[in-house]
């Protein structure tokens, strides 16, 4: 089988579970968990515990303090038991709370997902009469409802359940946006589904985390509106308890009669704490970005290990050595390396092209030389990193921070990704001459204007005034190698520069940077996976599979006459203009050769 | 059946244009002006062009997610606006669609068993054992094990999900298919197998191909015909040897020196 070698199992099982793990490892969101759990347990069981009838009045036993005999927690201004009737309206309030919530999710949601999925007219429509909604502060407008339709504890419910609709439905809307046009619901119409259907299987389970989410993160807060509008008398009418009415009622004997409003209050307090502490828990387990730690922000520089083996430097005249490079990603027992015991040379004024396969570690390798890998999770384990010489790997963060971009400068794949939308591109060249340059921003701008025309861009002085979107994909990258070009570096690390472009514009490129390459004598490390771009830039090439360098050599020889196994297959698979449908045949037979080899 | 599998004729796609709920015209974008193609049965024609050609916006139209804005276009012998009318199910019968990405064209929430299960229901009507067998037919047909129902999309590399995504368009029992760049994420040597795979499913099943690329080396190794697209209009249509060998129109001649190439001594 291993001439299928992209096939590789992982273990599926195992991440199912995380989840709920991961809510747990969240201590306070356990906390809040297990502190509902227990509220919930106990106003479950209220019928059947021993308690008074929490309506019935005994005005001689009025305001009892908190432990009395019989009363707990003591009576209220018309003798009742507080206990029983603190029960009894969490019931109320949370059964309320609940009911409010999965309404407005039910509601809100459904409106989210037909105006998102829909689009155009009608999802303007819907969500202009949502703004309208929200125009209104949300107690206002509650209290209107509650004020038209009458007060009781039914239209409180309502009238929660339409102020909170809103919420669920931009939310909705907004993920599902993202969902619309994508190409997995392309797929399920073309296999035959109805409109309906795609909503219903494909949209919804997608959509699915964000209402959960945002049910988690409102449901503290319609507790609370719910309360508020029983305070307020619009609530529970008397004498039915819930947590609200006990504090309105209790509020008049505040000086006299402390824990009448305090009990009641604590309640709430409990309840709502609990709900958002599970809730942070909820939506940091279920938010992609969260769970991918964004949050986390990595150091300045790779973490370098302190038992790290440095290799001398076997090539001092070389512009950038490394030697038994190791950088991998996580720590301790869990850390896998994505290079393994990388050694190459770039002499001065050379083109060195690192060629492999996505997952061989070409652009970790390029990364690491100015410790730009994010750690956590990278750490460079072993190894060292000689620039002119110089070990990177012992440099201190400043003085590495100074080499950055003055020696050796990066130019990325995707520009529109590597450059500031917000920023005109001729500032952004300024910047990058004024993190090493300490002149004046007349001169500054000059400069910038400069190498802007030095890298083609027509009407430089005009166009430094754009923002990156006005530009093509090409020119693009063209702004991309002035910002490199910036402060005169010794080296230019170029991680597939050319790959997002089309061949035409590609071709331009690949001749700017030769020139300028040739013009500069700089030296020029190109990250690829085109043996194409390879053979037209490169005078050498280092070949990667897996982490490790399986070949090395002079460009010419390595295409013509490919010594490891690997690199012999994976030019062989490299479709060539003029070889027409022969190549089909020749892989053909390539991959039935192996498969023998594979079995026998 | 003698009809052609694709016939385009004079078609027009333009983005935006009409008026706002306030009267003011909406900026128009032409994406396709005036393209007239045939793919005949068995044949496998290769659209290629830069981005903003309008090339996937020619595929997106063929399987029914655009409507063209004047023209015809003729599915195997259909008109595409009635079998629109029909429904997505007698269109999901007659052509189907791979996409660029396959990872992204899969759900990710679903098991691969449920996605390959939904054509077998839906566009082929067959019962629960009958679909059994279908499915174990198909992921045989794209070289895939047997446990691949029970996992999730993201648990497969790109080359893997791409052989289940080429399964799913299998599944409709269609004859002829639609390929926008399906080898273009994918590293060279799983691009071949797919290469590899696709010719030799065509064979098997006798489809019809209209493979969308931007690599003129691929499409040569699989296109019995090319047609070069530059902005919304097709510059040259020709047999795959003569393309290559003798371009007429200026910006293929562009296009091939362009293309990178291995030099060897």
């Amino acid at each position: 089988m291993s001439a299928l070698a992209e096939m590789t199992t992982r273990p599926a099982a195992a991440a199912r579970f995380t989840s709920w793990r991961l809510l747990m490892n969240n201590r306070l969101a356990a906390a809040g968990f297990f502190l509902l759990l227990a509220i919930a347990f106990v106003i479950l069981l209220v019928p059947l515990l021993p308690l008074p009838d929490p309506d019935a009045t005994a005005p001689a036993n009025r305001l009892k303090p908190v432990a009395t005999a019989g009363h707990l927690l003591g009576t209220d201004q018309l003798g009742r038991d507080i206990l029983s009737r603190l029960l009894w309206g969490t019931r109320v309030s949370l059964a309320l709370g609940f009911t409010a919530t999965l309404i407005a999710a039910a509601i809100g949601s459904t409106i989210g997902i037909v105006a998102g999925y829909a689009g155009g007219r009608a999802d303007n429509l819907m969500m202009r009469a949502i703004d309208m909604l929200m125009a209104f502060p949300y107690m206002l407008l509650a209290l209107a409802i509650v004020a038209a339709l009458g007060p009781g504890l039914l239209n409180a419910l309502y009238a929660i359940a339409i102020v909170n609709i809103p919420f669920f439905a931009r939310n909705v809307r907004g993920a599902t946006m993202g969902l619309a046009h994508a190409e997995f619901i392309d797929a399920a119409r073309l296999s035959g589904k109805g409109q309906l259907s795609t909503v219903l299987t494909e949209v919804l389970p997608n959509v699915l985390p964000v209402i959960v989410i945002t049910i988690s993160t409102t449901a503290g807060w319609m507790i609370l509106e719910t309360a508020g509008l029983s305070f307020l008398g619009l609530g529970a009418q008397p004498p039915q308890a819930d947590l609200g009415s006990m504090l309105g009622e209790g509020r008049a004997q505040l000086f006299t009669a402390p824990h009448v409003s305090i009990v009641p209050g604590a309640t709430i307090f409990l309840i709502v704490i609990s709900l958002n502490l599970l809730g942070d828990g909820i939506r940091d387990v279920l938010d992609p970005r969260l769970r991918s730690g964004t949050l986390a922000r990595p150091g300045p520089m790779t973490a370098i290990a302190k038992a790290r083996l440095a290799p001398a430097n076997p090539a001092p005249d070389a512009a950038l050595s490394i030697e038994g490079l190791e950088t991998g990603f996580g720590g301790g027992d869990s850390f896998t390396p994505a290079v393994n015991g990388v050694s190459l040379q770039l002499k001065r004024g050379e083109c060195l092209g690192i060629v492999g396969e996505s997952g061989s570690g070409k652009s970790v390798t390029a990364l690491s030389i100015m410790g730009l890998v994010a750690s956590p999770p990278a750490l460079i384990r072993n190894g060292a990193i000689y620039l002119h010489g110089e070990d990177v790997l012992s440099m201190s963060e400043e003085k590495l921070r100074s080499c950055r971009g003055a020696r050796v400068a990066y130019v990325f794949q995707d520009p529109l990704m590597s450059l500031h939308p917000l920023l005109p591109v001729g500032r952004q060249v300024e910047e990058a001459i004024a993190a090493h340059q300490p002149i004046g921003a007349s001169e500054r701008r000059e400069r910038a204007i400069a190498l802007l025309e030095k890298v083609g861009l027509p009407d430089a002085r005009e166009r430094a005034a754009q923002f990156p979107h006005q530009f093509s994909g090409g020119q693009r990258q063209r702004v991309g190698i002035a910002i490199a070009l910036a402060n005169d570096p010794d080296i230019i690390i170029a991680d597939e520069p050319t790959t997002a472009l089309d061949v035409t514009v590609q071709a331009h490129i690949l001749d700017l940077l030769r020139q300028l390459q040739r013009e500069r004598g700089m030296a020029l490390l190109f990250i690829t996976h085109d043996f194409g771009v390879v053979s037209e830039l490169c005078d050498r090439v280092a070949v990667m599979k897996d982490g490790e360098i399986v070949e090395t050599g002079e460009t010419r020889r390595v295409l013509s006459n490919p010594q490891h196994a690997y690199t012999k297959r994976l030019i062989a698979c490299v479709p060539e203009l003029g070889t027409g449908a022969d190549f089909l045949d020749r892989v053909s037979g390539l991959f039935a050769a192996h498969q023998r080899e594979g079995t026998a | 059946m003698s009809a052609a599998a694709i016939e385009i004729n004079d078609v027009t796609k333009v983005f935006g244009g009409g008026h706002t709920l306030l009267g003011r015209s909406r900026h128009a974008v032409t994406a396709i002006n005036q393209v007239s193609l045939e793919v005949g049965r068995g044949e496998t024609l290769a659209v290629v062009g830069e981005s903003g050609s309008g090339k996937s916006t020619l595929a997106r139209m063929l399987v029914g997610l655009e409507e063209p804005t004047s023209g015809t276009l003729r599915i195997g012998g259909r008109d595409a606006a009635e079998l629109r009318r029909a429904g997505a199910r007698a269109f999901g019968k007659m052509i189907q669609y791979v996409f660029q990405d396959p990872i992204a064209s899969l759900n990710p929430r679903k098991t691969i068993g449920q996605i390959l299960d939904t054509p077998l229901k839906l566009l082929c009507g067959y019962d629960g054992a009958e679909r059994q067998n279908r499915v174990a037919e198909l992921l045989d047909a794209v070289q895939m094990p047997g446990d691949t129902l029970r996992r999730y999309p993201h648990e497969f590399s790109g080359g893997q999900a791409q052989r289940i995504a080429i399964a799913r368009a299998l599944a409709a029992e269609a004859e002829i298919f639609v390929l926008d760049e399906p080898v273009s994420a994918l590293d060279v040597s799983v691009q071949a197998q797919i290469l590899l795979l696709l010719r030799d499913l065509k064979r098997h099943f006798g489809l019809s191909y209209l493979f969308i690329s931007h690599d003129l080396a691929v499409v040569e190794a699989i296109a019995d015909r090319i047609a070069v697209m530059y902005r919304g209009e097709t510059v040259e249509i020709g047999p795959a040897a003569r393309l290559f060998a003798d371009p007429q129109h200026a910006y293929t001649k562009r296009l091939i020196a362009s293309a990178p190439r291995i030099r060897k001594e």
